[in-house]
């Protein structure tokens, strides 16, 4: 386990080296002149050649992408034109658009994120193991085929065109809900889950799909398999079979998934984060993106894989614990 | 997203195909499968057809009418039903005027045009890497792997957002984003092919063909994509509709498909702020991308399950019959 843990480290070390090596060459190898981005489109060449010194763009991109290793690891300083500015380690650079620090920016919009991604798992979770298990409960019935049906249905829906949708039924026609306008949990929980509601209901709605399928596909397996026809033999009751050992054969597979989905969520559900106007890190790296703030953008990227890392590893140790058979090797 | 469910599902289609004849007839058999085709073939002949037709309804997707949305309350759309017509099938945009049905017939061309492109690129790519990293020695293997580890942590969305910013405006955006989506999407295929050439390496005939001194380019043609092709034909039909999603949402996000090419996902975006005015402008493109997405899954469902047709009756092992379930 523990050499796994180790080798799983390393991997993870790996990937995000090479990731930030990518996003670091594709956004500043990329056409376009990066020092005229940072400092405007109204710049003229002499301020635009001061930003090029201050930033360093001038210097090959290994020594720049060197001094961006050296400010994750060590922090870095800046030079502001009056003074020195200290960037602490991990420090990801400073935004061009506000010149804070992308890590305390980065670190400002996860609580909004997270807020989003931990009350919608809730809801899809169960609303997706449930069908999965009615549709099992009720096979070769009407249900079941209904239930299938819906849940391609879901799997085939963008997250805009549900979330628009129960806008224009439940906030403008019903008038049940109010348009999400984000409070944060610690200055009144009770609005943060209210205004929450919506995004959560829109993003389960979505996701629970996968969820459905997999939790029937697999509960059929298991019960297709010998030692469930021994049970039926000696009498156990269909009601313990599913839900004592056919549920639980689902149950690895479909934690990895969550704990995959989850990871990828931290990244910031970027649509349902636009669309309900939701202040998290999904909404930042599209107005990063729209302003251009290469460093916040790859600051995000680097977070976004990061968790996305994290994710894959708890998922197979997940699901290496839930599962006997799943060896670690 | 759903990637490792779609990993999952097409992995399992280990059967070799048993040829093209037992394939379609097997597809013919799911009613579902046909209806979803026949919906599929209209969309591309829209698709196809989008200047005949709005020449036909006398509209192009660019033409601003003025006159026929009211100035007095900004711009919403004269008659009832968004300014649906004789003239206008499915009305008008809201200020601007353009025939709306001019602007979803090209949109289809877009959508469907893009994620082709994207899936197309994600196939070629995916089973290269696959196949090299499987037939390949460990240095190879390993080498390749990392690099699959390093796309999957690639978020799709983040890098198209990213690279559509750097990107010169000059570049044509639709074959952009297929670029962007095909480059970032392959890591599904690629585990996929990886792990069934695996498979397939220890297996007699491979192993005959290495012996009787055939090269891992020949082997892997004559003897490996034939049974790749089931598992991989799965994966990408369940690929492409996502792709028509992915391609949707970064157009609703504003870093798609730029104005005046039309696109879906831009207007529904572009509707956001309509929704009351002018409802028949969100549900036109929102019902149109449902309707695409959903017929091209219910395809590829179809598809998969006629490619591995012991897929259902294996699952079909422990079902009840109906009076065991008290029916």
């Amino acid at each position: 386990m523990s050499s796994f843990l180790l080798r799983r480290l390393g991997g993870a070390v790996f990937v995000l080296l090479a990731l930030s090596i990518v996003v670091y060459v594709t956004f500043y190898v990329a056409p376009g002149d990066v020092a005229q981005i940072a400092c405007g489109p109204r710049c003229s060449p002499v301020q635009v050649a001061q930003v090029r010194e201050q930033l360093h763009l001038g210097d090959p991109l290994y020594t720049q992408y060197a001094h961006f290793v050296q400010g994750l690891f060590a922090g870095r300083d800046y030079s502001t034109g009056t003074g020195v500015l200290h960037c602490q380690a991990p420090c990801l650079g400073l935004s061009y658009q506000s010149d804070q620090q992308v890590t305390q920016l980065i670190l400002a919009k996860l609580p909004a994120t997270a807020s989003l991604a931990a009350g919608a798992f809730v809801l899809w979770m169960l609303l997706g193991v449930g069908t999965g298990l009615l549709s099992v409960w009720r096979r070769g019935r009407a249900t079941e085929r209904v239930l299938t049906g819906i849940t391609l249905a879901g799997m085939a829906t963008p997250v805009f065109v549900i979330g628009l949708l129960l806008i224009i039924v439940l906030v403008t026609a019903l008038q049940i809900l109010p348009f999400p306008d984000y409070v944060p949990l610690t200055d009144d929980p009770e609005q943060w889950a209210w205004n929450l509601l919506l995004p959560w209901i829109s993003l389960a709605l979505v996701s629970a799909a996968p969820y459905a399928r997999m939790t029937r596909a697999s509960m059929l397996e298991t019960l297709a398999e010998d030692h469930v026809r021994t049970f039926r033999a000696y009498g156990v009751g269909e009601r313990t079979i599913i839900g004592r050992h056919a549920l639980r054969g689902a149950l690895a597979p479909v934690i990895a998934l969550g704990a995959l989905d989850i990871g990828s969520m931290f990244g910031g559900a970027v649509l349902t984060e636009s669309l309900f106007g939701i202040p998290g890190v999904g909404r930042e790296l599209v107005d990063a993106v729209k302003h251009v703030d290469l460093p916040v953008v790859v600051g995000l990227v680097l977070v976004t894989g990061f968790f996305v890392v994290l994710a894959n590893a708890v998922a197979d140790i997940l699901q290496a614990a839930a599962d006997r058979r799943v060896v670690l090797a | 997203m759903a990637e490792a469910l779609l990993v999952k599902e097409a992995g399992s289609v280990t059967v070799p195909a048993s040829g093209a004849r037992p394939f379609w007839r097997r597809l013919r058999r799911r009613r579902s499968a046909l209806v979803a085709a026949v919906v599929v073939a209209l969309l591309v002949l829209v698709a196809l057809a989008a200047p005949l037709l709005s020449g036909i309804e006398g509209q192009n997707p660019t033409a601003y009418h003025p006159d026929l949305v009211d100035s007095a309350t900004g711009g919403v759309p004269l008659g009832s039903f968004g300014g649906i017509s004789g003239d206008h099938w499915l009305g008008v945009e809201p200020l601007t005027g353009r025939d709306l049905f001019a602007r979803v017939a090209y949109g289809a061309r877009v959508s469907l045009g893009v994620a082709l492109g994207a899936t197309l690129l994600q196939v070629v790519i995916g089973v290269g890497i696959g196949l090299s990293a499987g037939l390949g020695n460990r240095f190879v293997d390993q080498a390749l792997s990392r690099l699959t580890d390093v796309v999957v942590a690639l978020p799709v969305m983040v890098i198209a957002l990213g690279a559509l910013a750097v990107v010169p405006a000059g570049f044509p955006r639709p074959v952009l984003i297929a670029l962007i989506v095909g480059l970032v999407g392959w890591s599904g295929i690629s585990k996929i092919v990886r792990a069934q050439t695996l498979a397939l390496k220890s297996l007699d005939h491979v192993a005959a063909a290495r012996l009787s001194g055939w090269g891992p380019w020949q082997i892997a043609r004559r003897e490996l994509l034939p049974a790749l092709a089931a598992p991989v034909i799965t994966y990408a039909v369940l690929l492409f509709p996502s792709n028509i999603v992915v391609e949707a949402a970064l157009s609703f996000l504003g870093v798609g498909i730029k104005p005046p090419t039309p696109s879906w996902g831009q207007m529904l975006s572009d509707a956001d702020t309509w929704y009351q005015a002018a409802p028949t402008y969100l549900l036109v493109p929102a019902l149109l991308l449902f309707v695409t997405v959903l017929a091209l899954t219910v395809l590829g469902e179809g598809v998969r399950t006629a490619l591995d047709p012991r897929a259902e009756s294996r699952l079909r092992i422990g079902t009840r019959s109906k009076k065991e379930a008290g029916a």
